[in-house]
């Protein structure tokens, strides 16, 4: 069995006095597609935002590509990391945002090649042909030259995924990527992420509401509430026949309030 | 029959010294406004008290005492400064200190979910700055920024207290000659109002080069 390329242990995590996470364990392994779901607040997200290191830890450990993300080893000793060693464990990791989060000051183009030519040091010229092949294969070649403020929701976060894709990570984090949408331009989202999980082996942590597209996608669902997995299972399982009576009661709000399963 | 043109020209040298002033004054306060403002939001708590003291000091005493101390009190800790250069430290110092709160506050107001795309793209601090945050932050720092060198310019007035022969020195010095008050300041008042409006009208270029593709973003 090969080791897994998230490990998170014992993982607390508080907003002042508000327990978000409780003791989080679970572990993702390599190429794994995996769907967070869960009522909001549930936490699912914070994951998501503490593994791309836009939140702390209060408490626990997460390792990632074998390697401690919040501590780092000095002189003998585990010590809390700093962001040198955050910087280095990053570029493993790649994040699209609910609200896309382009720069709006940026072309298309220009998005998607700032981290590779600043970050990674490549030339403009290979920078740039690997961002048409990428919005190319989101289907926007044609929109390299518009400004973010140009495209619709949905083309935005083409291009938000796009960029994400440039840096090469090998574990990709979406993080409700279709709630901002309007409905008709969810589709396109949906069928780019498809094909992407299709095409790579890359890792994958989604975390949604759209039930249909976590059970078409995901290898595996965790179901979160209050901080905790209250079950967990292949997607079929999950969604058919859940074992735990709050995973049936969000479920069938989730369906009552018209979302497919 | 005083020789007015004679007078004008004396007014105009003065107009000359306003300018020198205010633009190498402008320039100062330019630094010092984004080496305080910067280093108010540094990771560093030192950096960011000093940088608080320099601000709440220059904001919190006059011009026209600051001025006098780096004229007349730094010369005997050892520092000499020609009238010019006094006046433009003093201007330039007092001026970046309101500007390094629009700095810092222009920063802030970039949304946090830009900031947080720099992390995910993991772009260094100085990319992170350099290439997202500032662009952006620019554009709102313009406005407030062309406040603050009309203030400039209008503190320069001070600096004939030191000896400096700049507009109001000379039209008070014309006045004094001609016993003509409407003639000297109905001219500076024409010639303070109009590097205004260069300041207004260049702030207003920049900005509309700035903002440009940007519209319809905020």
């Amino acid at each position: 069995m090969t080791d897994p390329i998230i490990r998170i242990q014992k993982l607390d995590k508080s907003f002042g006095t508000l327990q978000v996470l409780d003791g989080l364990s679970f572990e993702v392994k390599p190429g794994e597609k995996l769907a967070l779901i869960g009522p909001s607040g549930s936490g699912k997200t914070t994951i998501l935002r503490m593994l791309m290191t836009l939140e702390t830890i209060s408490g626990g450990r997460i390792e990632v590509c074998g390697e401690p993300l919040y501590h780092m080893t000095k002189g003998g000793r585990e010590v809390p990391a700093d962001e040198a060693h955050l910087h280095h464990m990053r570029r493993h990791i790649g994040m699209v945002f609910q609200h896309f989060n382009l720069f709006p000051h940026k072309s298309v183009l220009d998005n998607i090649t700032l981290a590779p030519i600043l970050t990674k040091g490549e030339p403009k010229a290979k920078a740039e042909a690997h961002a048409m092949e990428l919005l190319d294969m989101v289907g926007l070649a044609e929109k390299a030259k518009a400004m973010p403020s140009q495209l619709s929701g949905g083309q935005k976060q083409r291009v938000a995924i796009a960029r994400a894709l440039a840096l090469k990570p090998r574990i990709m984090l979406f993080d409700e990527v279709t709630s901002a949408l309007d409905p008709e331009l969810v589709e396109e989202v949906l069928l780019v992420m498809k094909r992407l999980a299709a095409e790579t082996d890359m890792t994958m942590l989604l975390v949604t509401h759209e039930m249909g597209f976590a059970h078409e996608f995901a290898d595996r669902v965790l179901f979160f509430d209050k901080g905790r997995i209250v079950e967990e299972g292949p997607p079929d399982r999950i969604f058919t026949n859940p074992t735990h009576e709050r995973t049936q009661t969000f479920l069938r709000k989730i369906i009552a309030a018209g979302h497919r399963v | 029959m005083p020789d007015w043109s004679g007078y004008l020209t004396l007014i105009l040298h003065g107009a000359l010294v306003t300018a020198q002033l205010t633009v190498m004054g402008c320039a100062l306060a330019l630094v010092a406004a984004f080496v305080a403002g910067l280093a108010r939001l540094a990771p560093v708590a030192p950096v960011r008290w000093l940088a608080t003291v320099y601000i709440e000091f220059f904001r919190g005493t006059s011009i026209f005492v600051q001025l006098f101390w780096v004229y007349f009190v730094l010369p005997f800790a050892g520092i000499t400064l020609s009238p010019l250069l006094a006046g433009v430290l003093a201007l330039g110092l007092n001026v970046g200190a309101y500007g390094a709160e629009v700095v810092r506050g222009a920063i802030l107001s970039v949304p946090k979910d830009q900031y947080e795309a720099t992390i995910a793209l993991n772009l260094t601090r100085f990319a992170r700055m350099r290439h997202v945050i500032l662009p952006q932050a620019l554009p709102l720092m313009l406005p407030t920024f062309g406040n603050n060198a009309i203030e400039l310019l209008k503190a320069t007035a001070v600096v004939s207290l030191i000896s400096l022969s700049d507009m109001t020195f000379q039209a008070q010095v014309v006045r004094a000659q001609t016993g003509s008050t409407l003639f000297p300041f109905l001219t500076i008042l024409i010639l303070y109002f109009a590097m205004a409006m260069l300041i207004t009208y260049g702030i207003r270029l920049l900005e509309r080069r700035m903002t440009r593709g940007l519209d319809g973003v905020r």
